[in-house]
């Protein structure tokens, strides 16, 4: 039984409330004030995304959209309109003519979220509704790959749009195919085990955060929907600065990378805390600030858990390729200073 | 309806879709068995009176720990915390002080002066119970909160049996200890001091008691033959202890030995010192590792200067010096002679062998067994004489305070079913949370808070309390570091993770439910659950 609430506010607090003592990382904590819990803690959340849609059991994409609508619903006091890329997003919450968005939503092609987005920017500009903010959001397929010249044109135009990509590092509704995002070794149906070097090549794919920040606008972050907190303080961020700004956010796939659907946040977090997902933000072309990882593990340890890379532990032994990922992490680790002496709490 | 062109159908919500027909496993909100109410021997619902005082809600929290033990501030100093050596938070960094929390809601419920709620209306049974030590105090403030009246009789001049009569007042202060007695005696609970039972049976019908609860203990030292000289000084540790109570203290001379190994001989040997002994040293056969003393009271005694002689027997004490016999041990473990003999200086001996009961109050009661010089009971508490029963030292356990606390509420609530003619069924005990059960990633970094130790020169000279409270400040932390575990805490987790948007919240204090029109069945819940509260069990399909 947990008894009824009586929140001490900090200032009333008989010590300054250590934060971290119990529910630190958690989405909610009855024992901090409401304004320091998460968006999702609150009954008063938006559910931009509601019950009923489609995706599969356990889908990181549904939860990272919910995650990232509900905290641009609040910032922007629910003046908000999305504009949806092709995808499995657009695809398991809007089937004609019925939809899962609880905000005004727009669809048009795969390639043109950000133009269309841009487009909308500028007719609020044009109405004078200033209050009215856009953001953009698609999967890492609409993104990196089909989506990336308009992309790449609303960033170097700094149009006041916030595009998120939804990085589930494959086409996976159309059947699990490869793109610029899926991570080397990885099995998908066009790069399968076979050959000597069966998955994914490596050498090949780009890292969009990078490009983004290359472009100098005004703020790129990477988040997951392993660290709430950390992505719902970004977007919140992201919607406080006018112009272009982008968010990638890593949000595991169950149907695609073979892994249970209870393991879709466990997964989000092992891609952060081996490294090879690195966490950071960047504003006007500086890396300024990166979440370091907390519990250091081994590539093994996220890799073992999904499908798609079974084929490195074939046979009881284990691919020389697993190196080679463990250099990429190990690689991001040194260049984004993951890891220091004194750890997160320190 | 007209629908622009090309549209043929009215836009609708996806909330149509009752995709809770895709589940095949179903979350389910579950409590668990916490270890550290698993382990305690008084059987208080730990993690349930921390989750009050981590918000910080003292009072409350003392009432639900009242709930199952009434002597807090006692507990605080002598229990031997089973709690934390079970805690889960040990897995994470070092497991939460319990015991100093517990103190920290004793000694502030006495500064407060809260107060028991008064008994419900009296059944108009009566129960005698014998003896005022933590069990007999348990039974009578269960037994007297249950509505019945309840007369103790004492043997001794106060109140506590061995709390007072045993345990040094550097680890347990007098004044604590009667200020938790009188709360019980505020409950209208008679005691009546120097008052021996002699014959229990004639005692009963006497008074006319509908019951008896037995809690004597056992306070007679065993002896050990030990060839001694005319003037060989050779006490026993009870009689030091005891004696410690009343004007005259025991003369033990410049040095010192204690015989024994268990947690009296320490406390006799750090008394010793405390009395002003130069030498204080502890004799005992076997190896440290095989002491039935506590850990930390040997390390205690060790740092004020209390020296240990290991592997070693007396073999005969003459006036201001003993003979002992060095032992090795054998392949079991057992000690075995080794016929070499050493001489100490020792201006008295002090035999800690262990005790006894005094059974004499028994005598002449058919039905009562007795073996191997305890009273044996059955699984209600109850001896072979029906409305007789027993408990604490006098019956076979562990010779805890706190054993003894658990077995007076054990008792206490199998003689009020006995009274009122059923019997006391425990509610069925939940599946243990085990560490496993925990996604221990959503607890932060949070060593434990010691409580402060007076310092080693202050302690040896007087009898002021060696550990220190807690205060308000760091119980407030030390009690947030509990992980709760089986239980939820209401961190929300369920509600954030669920990609389906399928638990609802129902407010503070009232937790969650699953709205399985929606739910799919993922098990994120389950897995992400910080504390275990949730489990996943198959549908019938």
């Amino acid at each position: 039984m947990t008894p009824p609430v009586t929140t001490l506010a900090p200032e009333e607090a008989v010590q300054k409330l250590k934060y971290y003592q119990k529910g630190t990382f958690t989405v909610g904590n009855r024992l901090v004030a409401e304004e320091q819990r998460t968006v999702q803690a609150s009954q008063a959340r938006s559910n931009a995304l509601t019950c009923g849609h489609r995706a599969c059991q356990g889908c990181g994409e549904a939860l990272g959209a919910r995650y990232a609508i509900d905290a641009a619903m609040r910032a922007t006091n629910n003046n908000l309109i999305a504009v949806n890329a092709t995808g499995c997003l657009e695809v398991f919450t809007t089937p004609y003519p019925e939809s899962s968005w609880q905000l005004p939503w727009l669809h048009s092609l795969f390639g043109n979220a950000a133009a269309v987005a841009t487009g909308v920017a500028a007719a609020m500009r044009v109405k004078k509704r200033p209050e009215v903010r856009v953001i953009a959001q698609g999967g890492d397929g609409g993104t990196t790959d089909i989506g990336f010249q308009c992309l790449s044109g609303m960033f170097e135009r700094n149009d006041d749009v916030l595009y998120i990509c939804y990085d589930n590092e494959g086409y996976m509704n159309t059947g699990v195919q490869r793109s610029s995002a899926t991570p080397p070794t990885a099995r998908t149906a066009t790069t399968p085990v076979l050959g000597p070097e069966p998955g994914n090549v490596f050498g090949t794919g780009k890292s969009v955060p990078k490009i983004a920040v290359a472009h100098n606008i005004p703020y790129v972050a990477t988040a997951t929907v392993a660290d709430l907190h950390d992505l719902e303080r970004k977007v919140i961020k992201a919607m406080s600065i006018h112009g272009a700004r982008y968010i990638q956010i890593n949000v595991p796939c169950p149907l695609g990378w073979g892994s249970a659907s209870h393991d879709t946040i466990r997964l989000a977090r092992l891609a952060v805390e081996c490294g090879l997902y690195p966490i950071f933000e960047a504003e006007h072309g500086k890396v300024t600030q990166v979440r370091k990882i907390r519990r250091k593990v081994p590539v093994q340890d996220y890799l073992k858990l999904q499908r798609r890379f079974a084929h490195l532990f074939k046979g009881g032994h284990e691919d020389p390729r697993i190196a080679r990922l463990q250099a990429i992490c190990d690689a991001n680790i040194a260049e984004y200073g993951l890891v220091d002496v004194t750890g997160r709490d320190g | 309806m007209e629908h622009p062109f090309a549209i043929t159908l009215d836009a609708g919500t996806s909330l149509i879709n009752h995709t809770g027909s895709w589940r095949t496993l179903r979350p389910e909100y579950v409590h668990r068995l916490p270890p550290c109410n698993h382990a305690c021997p008084a059987g208080e619902d730990i993690q349930g009176w921390l989750a009050y005082a981590e918000s910080g809600d003292y009072e409350a929290a003392w009432r639900a720990l009242t709930e199952n033990n009434p002597l807090p501030a006692v507990m605080g100093r002598v229990c031997y915390h089973p709690c934390e050596t079970a805690c889960n938070r040990a897995v994470l960094d070092s497991s939460v002080g319990i015991n100093s929390v517990e103190r920290f809601l004793g000694d502030l419920a006495i500064k407060n002066g809260w107060r028991f709620a008064a008994p419900p209306a009296a059944t108009g049974k009566k129960v005698l119970v014998v003896g005022a030590g933590p069990s007999g105090l348990s039974a009578a403030y269960h037994l007297a909160r249950l509505g019945h009246g309840v007369t103790i009789q004492e043997a001794g001049p106060a109140p506590g049996g061995m709390m007072r009569f045993g345990i040094p007042k550097y680890r347990l202060p007098r004044d604590v200890l009667d200020a938790e007695v009188r709360r019980i005696e505020e409950l209208g609970v008679v005691f009546n001091y120097n008052a021996k039972v002699a014959n229990i049976a004639e005692a009963m019908a006497a008074g006319g008691f509908d019951a008896a609860f037995l809690a004597v203990g056992a306070h007679i030292a065993k002896r050990a033959y030990i060839p001694a000289g005319e003037a060989a000084k050779v006490l026993d540790a009870v009689a030091v202890l005891r004696s410690m109570e009343g004007e005259d203290k025991p003369l033990l001379g410049r040095k010192v030995v204690i015989y024994g190994g268990g947690n009296t001989a320490l406390d006799v040997a750090r008394t010793a010192k405390r009395l002003g002994a130069e030498e204080a040293v502890i004799v005992y056969r076997r190896t440290r590792d095989r002491m039935p003393a506590h850990d930390f009271e040997v390390e205690e005694a060790i740092e004020e200067g209390v020296m240990m002689k290991w592997l070693s027997t007396i073999r005969n004490v003459e006036a201001g010096s003993i003979t002992v016999e060095k032992m090795a041990l054998d392949d079991k473990g057992f000690p075995q002679p080794t016929g070499e003999f050493e001489t100490l200086q020792a201006d008295s001996v002090v035999l800690a062998l262990g005790q006894d009961v005094d059974l004499s109050l028994l005598q002449g009661v058919p039905g009562l067994e007795v073996r191997d010089g305890v009273v044996q009971v059955g699984p209600n508490m109850m001896t072979g004489v029906a409305g007789i029963f027993a408990g604490g030292d006098m019956v076979p356990s562990e010779r805890t305070v706190t054993v003894a606390v658990g077995h007076g509420k054990k008792a206490a609530r199998h003689i009020d079913a006995w009274l009122r003619g059923g019997t006391y069924a425990p509610a069925p005990k939940h599946e243990i949370a085990a560490a496993d059960k925990l996604n221990t990633w959503y607890y932060g970094e949070a060593p434990k808070t010691l409580r402060p130790i007076l310092e080693t020169a202050r302690r040896t000279s007087t009898f002021e309390e060696v550990v220190q409270g807690l205060d308000e400040g760091n119980a407030l932390y030390e009690a947030r570091r509990c992980l709760s575990c089986g239980n939820c805490f209401e961190c929300d987790n369920c509600y954030g993770v669920c990609p389906d948007n399928a638990v609802i919240k129902l407010g503070p204090g009232m937790g969650f439910e699953f709205n399985l029109d929606y739910c799919k069945g993922c098990g994120i819940c389950a897995q992400e659950c910080p504390c275990g509260a949730i489990q996943m069990i198959p549908e019938a399909i």
